[in-house]
């Protein structure tokens, strides 16, 4: 897939991201576009699922607003993403946390992974 | 008319300038070389023949080689004529995709995914036949009656039955240039067209 590689090397580029998965609490910063203003709205909460590769790749966040469980997906690369800070690592053993759904309160929480600080910053 | 010969390369999502996100497929489309150029006088009517794709010269017959010989170039896979073009071209010279703007909506002609014989379902859009409980079996997917009893006695012409699907010419008509590569000659068109990656298209407006 040459030519697909090509295309979006020309169009969207390479962003950089913090290396995250399932699991993990993330804030994602996206740009929101309100008439001729724009301003950033942050959405914090768990990994619940990072799906496909390349330039078309997205992931679900999932976080309780309010009692309610809310879930968005993003794409990785979407120009509305103004920035993803890892918050904490997750322990988890499965790659996608559909579980969580099911769950609330004090189940629902996950393990967090202590590991010796490290540059976690990769490009996809 | 304009339009240009190219290969269907695959499909993939970009994002347009209000963020949202389009899937869209990749062709990689032209140069055409100008192989024929047929007139009213000439020929009846008026129409370009356009060639694309290198062939490996082994595997091309003399009448072929000195056709493409008129026209200054080397042997090509693909011809196909365009019907009253729009563009002045003369013999020898190439059509990329910057005959293209992009937002521009085109038509492409492409050859569907050959499917196989498959059931009225799939071929045609049947909803088979009664319940799927209620002590029945066995219908789900069954075409019903072919038409009428004794009057007629026989089944109409052209009753739609189980057959060969796919592998037929289609034509998607308004889709829209997203995109254009004119150093790679790609072109971007929203949506799905016709056909497996590698088949050839044509886009044509």
């Amino acid at each position: 897939m040459n030519a697909i590689k090509y295309v979006h090397e020309k169009l969207s580029g390479n962003k950089e991201f913090p290396l995250f998965k399932a699991g993990d609490n993330i804030t994602v910063n996206y740009k929101i576009i309100e008439g001729n203003k724009e301003r950033i709205q942050s959405f914090k909460g768990d990994v619940i699922k990072r799906q496909g590769v390349g330039h078309t790749a997205s992931f679900t966040v999932r976080k309780i607003s309010d009692g309610i469980g809310v879930e968005r997906v993003f794409p990785l690369y979407s120009p509305n993403i103004d920035s993803i800070v890892l918050n904490k690592t997750g322990h988890v053993r499965r790659a996608k946390l559909f579980y969580q759904r099911t769950r609330s309160g004090k189940s629902a929480r996950i393990r967090e992974k202590r590991m010796t600080t490290e540059t976690t910053t990769a490009t996809e | 008319m304009k339009g240009i010969i190219g290969k269907k390369l695959g499909m993939t999502s970009i994002f347009d300038p209000g963020g949202r996100q389009v899937a869209c497929t990749v062709i990689e489309a032209g140069p055409c070389v100008v192989t024929q150029v047929k007139t009213q006088e000439s020929d009846g009517y008026n129409a370009l023949q356009l060639a694309f794709g290198d062939k490996n010269e082994k595997h091309s017959n003399s009448a072929e080689k000195n056709h493409f010989a008129k026209a200054n170039t080397a042997a090509k896979k693909f011809v196909k004529e365009f019907r009253d073009y729009s563009i002045d071209k003369n013999l020898g010279e190439t059509i990329t995709v910057e005959i293209f703007t992009e937002g521009e909506t085109v038509d492409v002609v492409g050859t569907s995914k050959g499917k196989g014989f498959q059931g009225v379902v799939k071929r045609h859009g049947f909803t088979g036949v009664g319940d799927a409980t209620h002590g029945q079996h066995d219908r789900s997917r069954a075409p019903g009656s072919l038409g009428n009893s004794s009057d007629a006695s026989r089944v109409m012409k052209g009753v739609r039955m189980a057959g060969r699907t796919g592998n037929d010419r289609v034509k998607l008509k308004g889709l829209k240039v997203v995109k254009i590569f004119p150093d790679k000659n790609y072109i971007l068109i929203s949506g799905s067209v016709p056909g497996h990656n590698g088949s050839i298209v044509l886009i044509q407006k």
